[in-house]
């Protein structure tokens, strides 16, 4: 059975394509076929993250208007097997992104494959809307810093009554928290939200956090999603984010600092 | 694990705890008018203008909290008027 993800935030800037390009390489790794979709009509940016820019022909909007069928949109990533990236279109029409058209085109990927992960545009316009429509379950990434966290907030509340299971009075959809750019340093020193605050003010269940990390600067510049960079603590957290996914028990890493000898500790700060 | 000169600060308000006390607010808030019918924004500010006609107060002196008790829906007012003169 196929399962539609909504990777989520309200905010911009986030890491909502960064988490996409992860997740999805994530899950496609694990032997699972998926798709990631980019809902972000008008500013695409996914093919950027996936390093497919290139190679994109047709995108979303095509296939709703039929000018091409799913199967030549559709990208299949050159690194990784099982994975597919379905571009959106850089028209300026926000209205391209019709309900009928993007279930129709979910439809289709449900047929096909295992996850289809849905990458949200920032705000809460169509686009986004219709990202988190039709979803089985979200992502919602959210940075520790109080913008951000409101913003989830919103989305959450858009969540519970704004997409279609919620419309046909469904159990509301399962939202995972993902916090990204997370600096333990900086919460030792009582500068930045801990995980603790923002998993207690937003009150859903916490699917990883992603460490503030050189790394995904470096996989974005070279178009290469993170979680391929096994080396990195970012990529390491999203790998483990994936297999918490997946229903694997994990302990959470990188959440608290690095022990420090006895010089770190006195001239800290 | 505290470093020595952590001692000898004085004890403060963290910015991340003022960050989490302004969030606690305005979400509950948030939350409040997002769960509660779509008049109560209208009512809050006609409320307020009424009881501005008689005595000077500030735009957080009416409180309202909707809470449902089974099929009933409670809708409390607090109206702080302040100090008195």
């Amino acid at each position: 059975m196929s399962r539609i993800v909504v990777i989520t935030s309200g905010k911009g800037g986030v890491g909502k394509t960064t988490t996409s390009a992860a997740i999805a390489t994530g899950l496609a790794q694990e032997g699972h076929k998926t798709a990631v979709v980019d809902f972000d009509v008008g500013l695409r940016n996914l093919d950027l993250i996936m390093g497919c820019e290139r190679r994109v022909v047709y995108d979303f909007v095509n296939v709703i208007n039929g000018d091409a069928n799913l199967r030549q949109a559709l990208i299949k990533d050159k690194r990784t097997e099982n994975l597919y990236i379905l571009p959106a279109s850089q028209t300026r029409d926000k209205e391209a992104l019709t309900q009928e058209g993007v279930e129709k085109v979910l439809e289709e990927l449900s047929q096909e494959f295992e996850y289809i992960i849905c990458d949200s545009p920032a705000g809460i316009e169509r686009g986004a809307l219709m990202a988190a429509y039709f979803a089985d379950e979200a992502i919602v990434v959210t940075n520790p810093e109080v913008s951000s966290v409101r913003d989830s907030d919103r989305m959450l509340g858009i969540l519970s009554s704004k997409t279609r299971r919620a419309e046909q009075g469904e159990d509301p959809l399962p939202a995972h928290l993902l916090i990204t750019r997370y600096s333990a340093d900086r919460v030792e020193k009582g500068e930045m939200l801990s995980v603790e605050d923002v998993q207690e003010i937003l009150s859903i269940g916490m699917l990883g956090v992603i460490p503030e990390s050189q790394a995904v600067l470096n996989a974005s510049n070279a178009g290469m999603p993170v979680v391929l960079d096994t080396e990195s603590d970012a990529g390491q957290a999203y790998r483990d984010a994936v297999a918490r996914f997946l229903g694997e028990d994990r302990p959470h890493r990188f959440i608290t600092t690095q022990k420090k000898g006895i010089f770190g500790r006195l001239f800290r700060g | 694990m505290k470093g020595i000169f952590d001692y000898f600060r004085s004890p403060r308000q963290t910015s991340a705890k003022v960050a989490k006390e302004r969030l606690q607010v305005i979400v509950a808030r948030e939350r409040s008018s997002r769960s509660g019918p779509d008049y109560l924004p209208a009512l809050h500010k006609e409320l307020l203008e009424v009881i501005r006609k008689y005595v000077q107060v500030g735009d957080d002196a009416v409180q309202m909290n909707l809470e449902s008790e089974g099929d009933c829906e409670i809708l409390e007012v607090n109206i702080t008027l302040g100090d008195k003169q």
